[in-house]
C-alpha cells in the first residue's frame, strides 16, 4: 500500500515535535526513518497510526486522505503500528496477544488460525511460551511478539518504531532478518531506527530527520556511502 | 459449630453482594482511570424500575429482568451523558459532570417520583427462611451466594474467553495499543458501562431486596461500599476488586459478631480504621494491577 505525508506537524501543547514532513512510501516499499533522539520521528509514526491528531499537514493511503483517522480505523484501513515503547499486554497471554492482534478479521477463524499458526513457525520461541503472559518475556521475545501481533491483522502498511532499540546483537540480527523476509511478502514498511546501518542495508529509501524536519533523502544505497551522514545529522 | 457456619454463610452472601458492586465500579475504572460516582445511581434505577412496574401484572422476574435493564441502559447513558463529552478533556471535568449526572437522576427521582420511600415487590422466596446444617438463614442470603458465584464465574468466563473480554483486560493496560490493533474504544467503554449496569442491577435486586424499599439516596452506600472494597483489593485489577469486597464483608460481619450492643452504632468508625490500617500496609490495595498504563 502506497503512503503519502504531506507537510506533517504535531505538535504537543508549544513543542513543535514535527515541522512540516513529507514522507512518500511506495506499494512494496521499505522506507527508513532516520534520525538523533528527540528528531520527531516516532511522533510522526504515531501521527500516521492515528494514535495522535496532526496539528497540520495530510496523510493519504493510495491516494485516500485518511488525516486525523482514529486508530481502530487506520488498522481498518491495513495500517499497522509496533511502538517503540513494545506495548505487550504484559497479563495476557502471548496467544490472547496474537488473538487481539486479529480483532478487525476476528471472524475468519480458519484464517486467523492459520495466521497464528504461521507466526508460530516464525517465531518458534513464540510458540514454546504461547500459554505464558506476556509479561514473563524478555525484551527480545516482546519485540518479536508486538511485530508478529501487528501481522495478525495482515497489513498493507507495517509501521516499525525503533525495532532492535535495547536488544542484544544476535536478537536485533534476527529482528532484522525478519524485516527482511516480511518485505519480501510484497508488504509496505516505514521502519524508524537507530541502527543505521542495518537500516539502509534492508531499505530501499530512507529519509533522515532533524528537529522536527527531513534533512536528507534519497536511495538507501546513497546514503550509506555518505559517510558525513552520522557526523552532520544522527548526533555522532 | 453452628455459630460458624452462620458467620460463613454471612460473610459470603454479604461478600458476595460487595464483590458484584466493587466489579461493576471498577470495571469502569479499570479502563477510563475514572470513579463513575454516578453508579450508585444505577442502583436506584433499578430500584425505581421495580417500584413503577410493581402494580403491572407481570411475574416477579420479569419485573427484575426489566430492572436490570434499566440499570444496564442507565449505565450505557452515564457514559454518553457524563464521561464521553469530556473524557478527552480533563479527569476534573468527568469527576464533574459524574457528580453532576448523579445528582441529576437523584433530584429526577425526587420530583418524578417522591423522596419518601417507596416499596418495591419482593418475590416469596426473599422473605423464606432455609436450615442448612442446622443454621436457620434467610433464603435471600442463599441466593446472593448462588447469584455472586454464577456471576463472577460467568464474567471470569467472558473476560478470558471472549475477544472483547481479552479486548476489554488489554484496554485496561494500554488503551491506545489496544485501539492500535483495532480495539473500538468507544466499544469497550460502553461494553464497561454495560457490564457496570449489569451488576449493579443485579446487585440492586438483593440489596433493596433486604429493605424492601427505594429512596433517592438509596445508591449512596453501595457507592462507598463499592469504592472502598475497591481501594482496599487494589483500583487496578477485576480480582482486587472481589477480594476487597469479601474482607470488607468479613471484616463488617466479624466487627458485628465481636462488638458489644453499646459499640455497634460505631461499627463503621472501626471498619474504617481497619480500612486505613490495611492501606497503611499496601497503600496500593492488596492486589497490584499491571504495571503500566495511561489515563486516556
Ligand atoms: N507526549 C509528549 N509530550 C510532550 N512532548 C513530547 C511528547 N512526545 C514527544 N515529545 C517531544 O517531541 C519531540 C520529538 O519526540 P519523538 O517524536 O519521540 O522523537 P524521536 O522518536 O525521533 O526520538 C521531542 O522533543 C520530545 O521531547
Ligand atoms: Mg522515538
Amino acid at each position: 500500500m502506497a503512503l503519502a505525508v504531506e507537510a506533517l506537524e504535531v505538535r504537543y501543547g508549544g513543542i513543535r515535535a514535527v515541522r512540516g514532513v513529507d514522507i512518500e512510501v511506495g506499494d512494496g516499499e521499505v522506507v527508513a526513518l532516520l534520525g538523533a533522539n528527540g528528531a520527531g520521528k516516532s511522533s510522526t509514526l504515531l501521527a500516521i497510526a492515528g494514535a495522535i491528531r496532526p496539528y497540520a499537514g495530510r496523510v493519504r493511503l493510495d491516494g485516500r486522505d485518511v488525516t486525523g483517522s482514529i486508530p481502530e480505523r487506520m488498522v481498518r484501513a491495513g495500517v499497522a503500528m509496533v511502538p517503540e515503547t513494545r506495548d505487550v499486554f504484559p497479563d495476557l497471554t502471548v496467544e490472547e496477544n496474537l488473538r487481539l492482534g486479529a480483532y478487525v478479521r476476528r471472524r475468519d477463524r480458519a484464517d486467523v488460525e492459520a495466521d497464528r499458526a504461521a507466526m508460530f513457525a516464525l517465531f518458534p520461541r513464540l510458540a514454546e511460551r504461547a500459554e505464558q503472559t506476556a509479561g514473563t518475556l524478555s525484551g527480545g521475545e516482546q519485540q518479536m511478539l508486538v511485530i508478529a501481533r501487528a501481522m495478525m491483522s495482515r497489513p498493507r502498511l507495517l509501521l516499525l518504531d525503533e525495532p532492535s532499540l535495547g536488544l542484544a546483537p544476535t536478537i536485533v540480527e534476527q529482528i532484522f532478518a525478519m524485516i527482511a523476509r516480511l518485505a519480501a511478502t510484497g508488504l509496505s514498511i516505514l521502519l524508524v531506527e537507530q541502527n543505521v546501518g542495518k537500516a539502509l542495508a534492508v531499505a530501499d529509501r530512507a529519509y533522515v530527520m532533524r528537529l522536527g524536519r527531513i534533512a536528507a533523502a534519497g536511495p538507501a544505497r546513497e546514503l550509506a556511502a555518505a559517510a558525513d551522514l552520522k557526523e552532520h545529522y544522527l548526533g555522532g | 459449630m453452628t455459630a460458624a457456619i452462620q458467620f460463613v454463610i454471612d460473610v459470603l452472601s454479604l461478600g458476595g453482594a460487595y464483590a458484584l458492586m466493587a466489579l461493576g465500579l471498577v470495571i469502569v475504572y479499570g479502563i477510563l482511570r475514572l470513579v463513575n460516582f454516578a453508579y450508585g445511581e444505577l442502583i436506584m434505577a433499578a430500584g425505581y424500575t421495580l417500584y413503577l412496574v410493581s402494580a403491572s401484572p407481570l411475574p416477579w422476574l420479569v419485573m427484575a429482568v426489566l430492572a436490570v435493564g434499566a440499570a444496564v441502559v442507565t449505565g450505557i447513558a452515564t457514559d454518553y451523558v457524563a464521561f464521553r463529552p469530556v473524557r478527552a478533556k480533563s479527569v476534573t471535568a468527568v469527576l464533574i459532570t459524574s457528580f453532576a449526572f448523579s445528582t441529576l437522576l437523584q433530584n429526577a427521582a425526587q420530583l418524578l417520583i417522591s423522596p419518601r420511600p417507596r416499596s418495591i415487590p419482593l418475590p416469596e422466596v426473599f422473605s423464606d427462611t432455609v436450615t442448612l446444617f442446622g443454621v436457620v438463614t434467610p433464603a435471600r442470603n442463599l441466593i446472593t451466594i448462588a447469584a455472586a458465584a454464577v456471576l463472577l464465574s460467568l464474567f471470569t468466563l467472558a473476560m478470558r474467553r471472549t475477544v472483547l473480554g481479552i479486548a476489554m483486560r488489554a484496554a485496561a493496560t494500554h488503551f491506545t495499543m489496544a485501539r492500535m490493533l483495532g480495539v473500538p474504544a468507544n466499544l469497550v467503554i460502553s461494553t464497561a458501562f454495560a457490564i457496570s449496569g449489569l451488576l449493579a442491577g443485579t446487585v440492586a435486586l438483593l440489596w433493596l431486596g433486604r429493605i424492601g424499599t427505594v429512596v433517592p439516596r438509596v445508591g449512596l452506600e453501595p457507592l462507598l461500599i463499592a469504592f472502598i472494597a475497591t481501594v482496599i483489593g487494589g483500583m487496578r485489577s477485576l480480582e482486587g476488586a472481589v477480594l476487597g469486597g469479601f474482607l470488607l464483608a468479613f471484616i463488617d460481619t466479624a466487627l458485628n459478631y465481636s462488638l458489644p450492643q453499646d459499640l455497634l452504632k460505631f461499627r463503621d468508625a472501626f471498619t474504617f480504621s481497619l480500612v486505613i490500617l490495611i492501606l497503611l500496609w499496601r497503600p496500593a490495595g492488596l492486589v497490584r494491577g499491571p504495571a503500566t498504563g495511561q489515563r486516556t
